[in-house]
């Protein structure tokens, strides 16, 4: 038990070596990756079931106790978030077996991928301020090679502007951390919440709390803040796209929960109200620029931002309700816009071309996989009874109950706005008939393409399911708002006892 | 000291921005490290300058007979120059493999991911 917080570390760790020591062989590359990512999923659910009633697994590394060393914390958020990393490990390993070509994988694309797992999950179990830098650079060491792996002109000119915002990003960071503890004299999240609320620091707490929301909002992709993402999102194979979508803003808002909830919480009038205006804007800002392009996979890419601000709308809400809402809308995303990004990827595969205006009638030759598509599509617009309206529903809810009428004008908006994206896909590539015979490039025999739809049948079922089985969904996540509302147990846990 | 240092820090982010804005690739990251270098002597500064040695005890003392200084900033100083150090290296590949590519070392060029 003690050892289980640190073996979603660990274990894709062990994964990434092992695919290193085949390296000459990409079959067992493939099998490796494969077998160890479900390994991590079935982990996460184990901690995820050892977390459910509410308990905090701690582990303090090296046996040195809190504060001084370095503790592993998982409490509810850090175990849902650890499911959907491993749901989304073993999806894009899946994928990529089948879909990428075979230089990529000879240059490392499987250990990249494990070690881009190890680091997100470490951003998710750490409860160290500077540890969470060090997996934070991890994952984005991790993320900068994936994105240029392959070396195409466009794919190096939007790791640049990746690398260069998101170095920024992470020296801000650095300097928030160095300024927090000169003040605090500790990094260690749980002494740091309590700390931070003994004694009248003034603006000083409220500065760093600035330069924090500046650096994970960079990493998140808020407005006005963004800028990076759409350049790069769009750029690589659809398996990297999607891994990225699903995990990489992730860990930023996850971090803007995490320290927002824990440590900067003296101040919400003015640092909840600004994540809440920063939310706002980066919802209308995120859907304009996706109604603006003509492509699948880039209409995708920047309607990430939009998401982002609906689930950090929640936290500048800062209600359980509002939480819970939060964690339901990451679930969701997470599920629904990986398998949107698969499906694209799917039909440059077959068409190769992610063009809107050359694509058309995929209805009529490939039903099934407009299903999938319409299906997610449907449920990030919020259609119910799909998972994305039980997650719009609850934000909204929330939203009400605190008469906060504005942003909930400005989600209902939104939402219609990214039923038009949704549609206007849905229009051009499956819909309207094909303007010229593109010829049908998908060489795969039946029985290997039905493995390659595996994952998105599988994504299509949870989102289908998250929305059937609301209920029981909804009674966790408010049990994790409500941890999260009540930063003492946190601190109980991993400082041990009441002081 | 501490305005010094606050001076240098200063001195090196507004350095590092600026380069950051420029068009060359080069500087880009010139400035990048500039500003990491800013932030690790932040950490130096904000964890509290002072010259009481090194906090090890000697033989059969129980406190220190002046406060020591605070090991803590300088590991985490430590760790994060070999990481930007790696970072730094991996940025200069990828730069150097963009000049090739794309034949320019103009960041206002590199817009074919705009639209």
């Amino acid at each position: 038990m003690t050892l289980l917080p640190s073996l979603p570390i660990t274990i894709p760790l062990a994964g990434a070596v092992l695919c290193m020591l085949f390296r000459k062989s990409l079959r067992m590359q493939k099998l490796i990756a494969v077998v160890f990512s479900f390994v991590i999923l079935f982990t996460a659910i184990g901690l995820m079931a050892n977390t459910a009633d509410g308990t905090i697994a701690v582990m303090h590394v090296g046996s040195w106790s809190a504060p001084f060393g370095i503790t592993l914390t998982v409490d509810m958020l850090s175990s849902v978030m650890l499911v959907l990393a491993g749901l989304l490990g073993v999806s894009v390993s899946i994928y990529s077996c089948f879909d990428l070509d075979d230089e990529r994988v000879r240059f490392g694309f499987f250990p990249l991928c494990l070690i881009l797992l190890m680091g997100v999950n470490g951003a998710f179990v750490t409860g160290d301020l500077f540890n969470l830098y060090v997996w934070f650079e991890v994952l984005l060491t991790a993320s900068f090679i994936l994105l240029a792996l392959g070396g195409e002109r466009p794919q190096l000119e939007g790791s640049i502007k990746y690398v260069a915002l998101n170095l920024l990003s992470s020296a801000l960071f650095l300097a928030g951390v160095g300024i927090l503890y000169g003040m605090a004299g500790t990094l260690n999240m749980a002494q740091l919440a309590q700390v931070v609320q003994q004694g009248d620091r003034g603006g000083l707490v409220t500065m760093v709390a600035v330069m924090f929301l500046m650096a994970f909002g960079i990493k998140a992709g808020m407005f006005p803040l963004y800028f990076w993402l759409p350049a790069s999102y769009a750029t690589p194979p659809a398996a990297v796209s999607a891994l990225f979508s699903g995990l990489l803003t992730k860990v930023g808002v996850y971090s803007l929960i995490r320290v927002f909830t824990l440590i900067f919480i003296a101040d919400p009038e003015f640092l909840h109200n600004l994540i809440l205006i920063g939310a706002g804007l980066t919802m209308v800002s995120g859907v304009l620029a996706a109604a603006a392009q003509y492509e699948m996979r880039k209409i995708l890419a920047v309607h990430i931002v939009s998401q982002i601000g609906y689930i950090v709308m929640g936290l500048g809400l800062f209600t359980q309700a509002a939480l819970a809402g939060t964690i339901v809308y990451l679930a969701h995303n997470i599920i629904v816009k990986t398998n949107l990004f698969l499906v694209s990827g799917a039909v440059h595969r077959i068409k190769g071309t992610y063009d809107l205006h050359k694509l058309g009638g995929l209805y009529k030759e490939r039903p099934g996989l407009a299903i999938l598509f319409i299906i997610s599509a449907m449920s990030l617009a919020g259609v119910p009874p799909l998972s994305g309206f039980f997650a719009k529903l609850s934000l909204i809810i929330a939203g009400l109950e605190i008469e906060a009428w504005g942003i909930v004008a400005v989600a209902l908006g939104v939402s219609l706005l990214t039923l038009y994206s949704m549609t206007k896909i849905w229009a051009y590539v499956f819909w309207k008939p094909a303007p010229e015979n593109l010829p049908d490039l998908n060489p795969m025999p039946a029985g290997k393409w039905l493995l390659f739809l595996s994952p998105m049948v599988a994504f299509t079922v949870i989102t289908v399911a998250m929305g059937v089985y609301a209920g029981p969904i909804f009674d966790y996540v408010s049990a994790a708002g409500e941890q999260l509302m009540n930063p003492q147990g946190y601190i109980n846990a991993v400082l041990g006892g009441g002081n | 000291m501490e305005a010094v240092l606050a001076l240098v820090i200063g001195t090196l982010y507004a350095a590092g921005l600026y380069l950051m804005m420029r068009r060359n690739l080069i500087q880009l990251i010139i400035g990048l490290s500039l500003l990491s270098h800013g932030a690790n002597l932040l950490i130096f500064t904000a964890g509290g300058l002072r010259g009481g040695g090194a906090p090890i005890l000697a033989e059969g003392e129980k406190v220190f007979a002046t406060t020591p200084a605070d090991p803590l900033p300088q590991a985490l100083i430590l760790t994060a120059i070999v990481i930007s150090f790696a970072v730094t290296a991996f940025a200069l590949v990828l730069f150097l493999r963009t000049y090739q590519t794309v034949g320019t070392d103009d960041v206002d060029k590199l817009k074919e991911t705009d639209t």
